[in-house]
């Protein structure tokens, strides 16, 4: 029997199982990273605002990177008090990781905008908030999305490993092909959706990207 | 507007004193230029007619107004403010840059979109220019955005910080001239800060000059500051040639004409059948005349043609080119030292009395 056709058996015979492990898995890689990303824009603006944020926000950013996210895993139900197999332990480590990221883009990005831009902006007569939100956070979104590309694709992958605690996602494939004797069907099936996945979310924030900053094209095709 | 500095001071935490003291009155509808070298407080003045920066102590009146009773925000919407690099808003295009100040205000952006493309050709650019980004335009055409940005809600009041100094000197060169050009029909309240000297006698009708520790060191007209410098620090700002270059704000039509037909050293003036100068004749044969000036030329102008003529005079001319008269150099030395001997003698009461010398 061929390759091809033992893992199309298999898909025939697990696609109930196989989709359900991809809905989860882009639960449980996308939820956190909305989550990180909003909480991003305040605590980034904070970092970008007041000096002395800047030092702990960033320190405390890589202390938690790294921690072995397997560590982690098991960390948080200890702190938190959930459940070992409660898939919100996986939300909340990689919201952690994904918020340890976009904080730090987050502030690079709100400042990286030119101040003469923003001075400009104050003596046009714009509130402070407004300036926050019309102008500064615009100018900001280039720096921003890559940082949320950036979680996005690590998200995707860093999920898989929540299999090793007996959480869904396409990790699960990969343990179970483990399980029966290196099975190579359900390991490549979660390759190949895990890297498709990635691929998809890191496209669609592209789109997003350009949807949202026509003019940081506009340098380009001048 | 009348912009007043009632004894204005900004000193700094750290003891540096910004500006020291400031007392001046910057007219209505004129260009006043703040000069001086870095750190001599001449941008911090300016930034703090719209509080971009709040004195230490002492008062900024607008119109006899205390400016600090009002919101910070709603004062900034009623001055224009134009910045070095334009600072202009990259993700915004140009029609909406310009927009700006009249959206803040209330107006729908439809509205003012209309109006900012009016502005664009008013600054001399093209209504196509307000689809692009700032980025598609050059640093000339960014800069008459910010101008077209800061005039957009017609605020009475422009503030100008170096606003020219960022382009290279031929289109520096153009955009004070159109500013010049653009004065002449707005006739807005402008104070512009600049490094340069020559612009600052280029584009103000008053010049303050400023000196370290945010002193007034002198607060006159240009022509004033070239002829009668206050101080050795306004001299040496003011630089070489300031006899010469002062001749610029004085009109030729001051001067003593003589006859076409006078004979200067041997030298006669030849005209053609409609009285149009040919060249001065004399033993040499004819020599040319190396030019000619009409009316409202500059007693520069014609400070230079007598210099260059083979006989010591300028040779005026009528609107049809027809010789009319001759400025002689010794006439013209004579005007110009009793001119400067009566400036000097006015300016020297002041100093016998120093309480009436005072910043100015």
């Amino acid at each position: 029997m061929s390759f091809f056709s033992e893992l199309w058996d298999y898909l025939d015979i697990n696609h109930s199982s196989v989709v359900e492990a991809l809905t989860q898995h882009i639960w449980l890689a996308l939820l956190p990273v909305a989550i990180a990303f909003v909480l991003a824009l305040p605590l980034g603006w904070a970092v970008d605002r007041f000096g002395v944020f800047k030092h702990i926000a960033l320190t405390l950013g890589s202390i938690i990177y790294t921690i072995p996210s397997l560590a982690l895993l098991l960390l948080i139900p200890g702190v938190v008090g959930t459940s070992i197999l409660d898939p919100t332990n996986v939300v909340i480590a990689l919201t952690l990781y994904s918020l340890a990221l976009l904080v730090r883009t987050t502030a690079d990005g709100l400042g990286s905008v030119d101040d003469s831009v923003l001075q400009a902006a104050t003596a046009m007569g714009y509130k402070p908030a407004k300036r926050w939100f019309t102008v500064q956070l615009p100018l900001a979104m280039p720096v921003i999305l890559a940082g949320l590309r950036v979680a996005t694709v690590a998200n995707v992958s860093m999920v898989s490993v929540a299999a090793l605690i007996g959480i869904g996602g396409l990790g699960q494939l990969f343990t179970r092909g483990f399980q029966l004797g290196f099975y190579a069907p359900p390991i490549v099936i979660g390759l190949v959706l895990s890297v498709l996945l990635a691929l998809v979310a890191d496209i669609v924030i592209v789109l997003v990207q350009r949807w949202l900053t026509p003019w940081a094209r506009a340098a380009g095709a001048r | 507007m009348v912009i007043e500095f009632d004894s204005v001071t900004k000193r700094y935490p750290d003891g540096t004193v910004a500006v020291g003291d400031l007392a001046m009155t910057i007219p209505s509808g004129r260009i006043t230029v703040f000069v001086g070298p870095s750190g001599c407080g001449k941008t911090t003045s300016l930034r703090m007619i719209n509080r971009m920066i709040d004195p230490t102590s002492g008062r900024i009146l607008i119109d006899g107004d205390d400016i600090a009773g009002r919101p910070a925000a709603q004062l900034r919407r009623s001055i224009g403010y134009v910045i070095q690099h334009a600072g202009l808003f990259p993700h915004r295009t140009v029609v909406d840059n310009v927009a700006t100040v009249p959206v803040l205000q209330g107006m729908s952006r439809r509205t003012a979109r209309k109006r900012a493309y009016e502005l664009l050709e008013l600054v001399g650019l093209t209504a196509q220019m307000g689809d692009r980004y700032p980025v598609q335009l050059s640093g000339g055409q960014q800069q008459r955005v910010g101008v077209a940005r800061a005039l957009a809600a017609d605020p009475p009041v422009m503030l100008m910080d170096e606003p020219f100094s960022a382009v290279d000197p031929v289109v520096r060169e153009g955009l004070q001239s159109e500013l010049l050009r653009l004065q002449g029909e707005i006739g807005k309240t402008i104070v512009l800060v600049t490094h340069d000297i020559d612009e600052a006698i280029k584009l103000g009708d008053q010049v303050a000059v400023f000196a370290q520790g945010g002193r007034l060191a002198q607060y006159a007209a240009p022509e004033e500051l070239l002829a009668a410098p206050a101080d050795d620090f306004v001299a040496g700002l003011v630089g070489r040639d300031r006899g010469y270059r002062g001749l610029s704000f004085a009109e030729g039509a001051e001067l003593a004409l003589r006859p076409v037909d006078t004979e200067l050293d041997g030298l006669r003036l030849e005209v053609d059948a409609d009285g149009r100068p040919l060249g001065w004749r004399g033993a040499e044969g004819l020599l040319p005349t190396e030019g000619t000036f009409g009316a409202g030329a500059s007693l520069r102008a014609v400070t230079d043609l007598t210099i260059l003529s083979p006989a010591g005079a300028a040779v005026r001319v009528d609107a049809e080119g027809r010789a009319d008269g001759l400025i002689l150099q010794s006439d013209l030395a004579d005007h110009l030292r009793s001119r400067q001997r009566a400036r000097l003698a006015a300016k020297a009461p002041a100093q016998r009395e120093p309480s009436a010398e005072g910043a100015g």
